[in-house]
């Protein structure tokens, strides 16, 4: 079974992945497929586990202030910045439709 | 429009934009009233002549900010003003290598709130991350409960008036869904100029607590008692200070309309809504806009608006463009969230570790509703002046402090402190806390008309004189002004018969 064209544009506008060439989608496919050897197991009347830490204790921490002031540092990596704010593009570019976009899955 | 309830036609009502007279101490907003709900019911407002009347569905998905020293999951401070990024820990800005910790204190506040709304508390609760990209959320993903929250299955009880008069309050019930703790995201602040969005994390990671209300309501009307009742209960409990203004409570509102017996209408959602007059506006006019957009033939798009307070309408947002598919999964990095009760205490376990439901539930404060009550039942006041004591921050201790240091029966004080001392504080903008007159010596002068010594009209004389707050006690200033009672017959006398003696030589 393969993966449509409309579900990796899909996922290509989510995840803002690039699945770029045929390998791409192929390594996906077998990825979804290894994952698929799971429907062999009879998991009627089963709790879905989430976590193998499900049955550990959620630490909760004391409500103290013991973190921050620190912007100098979370600056260092930044590329632009304006008197200390982080500086981003006015919104979200989303990514161009199917048609418009010059990928690899305009072909297929 | 019709005292009561919905009679008159949906668009007139809103044309009309009645004014509610005087001063408005009641828990819904002040200025125009623009729609009434009809107090049966839903609201059943006759559309154009001819057609079918319109039944309005209103939901409200409610943010409250946690109030605590540190964030849901880093141990960065929670303060509303500070330098940019300068309350953000390496987790908070999601630099690798960092993980969540959650913080027991936000647990606690979403139990009290959990428990103050009648919710059922889910002793096993899991987080989940939502994702989805925006400059503020820097890991691309915030933590939610998406799956099972804290708390579910509750209900808010708040009070109406049904007319203008604030003589008959009504009862309403909206069902409380759950409530998640949730992260806060960072600021954006946008730049057209630059073509740029400045970014502040300060207020990435805060704890929320999202509460979501069913669709229960019909109006602004409702919607704003609703969200103001539930501010109450919130500062009340001290699990948040809800302050609208300073971002502390969110709230959006799922709005949708259908003719009765059918089903129910495609929905939008209005953001942007930063006052509790705003949210009825906003409600209103988006109610209003669907029925016309539909009796003129359109449909109505499920997607989100946000409200423009100065032209008073809601217009569609440029950045949500398609439906958002959020790609929910479990956090991996926090296991379940167990809580107890009395009888499943562990008994091993370090109390710092563990959170008991029922210990928090017997140290709950009096609720609003509680204290309106045992005030009317203490000093015989009416149901909708315990609303007015309530509705102003301090105003209850204020009126019990009077009633505590003067003879005057509690029901002639509340007329004192609800029509003379509130009006005085709504014409200068100021709080209880910050009024020239103290409960002391409004209790002085209650004293003093209370024996009779002056009058009823000489007390609002006097009162308007401590206004000013020139530190001159009661009996001074009626001294000053020769405002004392004239008890000597004879004197009454010579007065009255020199007053006869003008009239006749004029």
């Amino acid at each position: 079974q393969k993966v449509s064209v409309e579900v990796l544009d899909h996922l290509e506008h989510l995840a803002l992945v690039d699945f770029r060439d045929s390998e791409g989608v192929e390594r996906l496919q077998n990825a979804i497929q290894f994952a698929d050897q799971l429907h062999e197991v009879n998991t009627d009347a089963v709790e879905p586990m989430d976590s193998v830490l499900e049955d550990r204790c959620l630490y909760l921490r004391e409500d103290d202030v013991t973190e921050g002031n620190c912007t100098k540092e979370l600056l260092e990596n930044a590329r632009e910045k304006v008197e200390e704010y982080f500086v981003a593009p006015p919104g979200n570019i989303p990514l161009p439709k199917l048609e418009e976009r010059d990928t690899f899955l305009q072909g297929s | 429009m019709a005292a009561r309830g919905c009679g008159g036609a949906w668009r007139r009502g809103w044309q009309r934009g009645r004014t509610l007279p005087g001063p408005a101490p009641g828990p819904f907003p002040r200025g125009q009233r623009v729609v009434a709900c009809n107090a049966r019911g839903g609201a059943v407002p006759a559309g154009k002549s001819g057609l079918a009347p319109w039944v309005p569905v209103v939901g409200l998905e409610i943010h409250a900010q946690i109030s605590s020293n540190s964030k849901l999951f880093s141990g960065s401070q929670v303060q509303f003003a500070a330098p940019p990024n300068s309350l953000v820990s390496f987790f908070d800005a999601s630099l690798p290598g960092t993980l969540p910790v959650l913080n027991r204190r936000c647990v606690e506040a979403a139990v009290m709130t959990g428990l103050a709304l009648n919710c059922s508390i889910n002793k096993k609760s899991l987080f989940d991350r939502k994702h989805y990209f925006y400059a503020d959320l820097p890991a691309g993903y915030q933590i939610t409960q998406q799956r099972v929250p804290i708390a579910v299955n509750g209900s808010l009880s708040y009070s109406l008036c049904i007319d203008n008069k604030m003589s008959q309050m009504v009862t309403k019930t909206v069902r409380i869904k759950q409530i998640q703790l949730e992260q806060d995201s960072g600021k954006s602040l946008h730049d057209d100029t630059r073509s740029q969005t400045l970014v502040d994390l300060n207020r990435a990671g805060v704890g929320l607590m999202e509460v979501v209300m069913e669709p229960d309501m019909c109006c602004g009307e409702e919607a704003a008692a609703a969200v103001r009742e539930l501010q109450l209960i919130l500062q009340t409990l001290g699990s948040s200070q809800a302050v609208m203004a300073e971002g502390q409570l969110r709230v959006d509102a799922n709005v949708s309309v259908h003719h009765p017996g059918e089903p129910y209408g495609v929905r939008t959602e209005v953001k942007n809504i930063n006052s509790i007059r705003f949210l009825a506006k906003a409600v209103d006019y988006e109610i209003q806009r669907q029925i016309e957009e539909l009796e003129n033939g359109g449909t109505i798009l499920n997607e989100t608006r946000a409200f423009d307070s100065k032209l008073g309408c809601t217009v569609p947002m440029r950045d949500k463009e398609g439906k958002q598919d959020y790609r929910f999964m479990p956090e991996p990095n926090l296991p379940p969230l167990i809580l107890y009760d009395a009888k499943s205490l562990p008994a091993n376990m370090n109390h710092q570790q563990v959170i008991n439901i029922d210990w928090i539930h017997e140290r709950l404060p009096d609720l609003p509703s509680v204290k309106r009550e045992k005030l009317v039942e203490q000093y015989g006041i009416l149901p909708e002046h315990s609303f007015a004591l309530l509705n102003e921050d301090g105003l209850a201790e204020f009126y019990e402090n009077v009633v505590k240091q003067t003879r005057m029966k509690p029901k002639r004080v509340i007329g004192w402190v609800l029509n003379d001392l509130l009006s005085y504080l709504k014409q200068h903008s100021l709080t209880v806390k910050e009024s020239p007159v103290s409960s002391f010596l409004l209790a002085d002068l209650l004293n003093l008309l209370e024996k009779k010594e002056i009058s009823s009209t000489a007390a609002k004389q006097v009162l308007a004189e401590l206004w000013k707050g020139e530190g001159k006690t009661p009996l001074e200033i009626v001294k000053e002004q020769k405002l004392q009672l004239l008890q000597d017959q004879k004197e009454l006398e010579q007065i009255c018969q020199a007053v006869i003696d003008r009239q006749e030589n004029e």
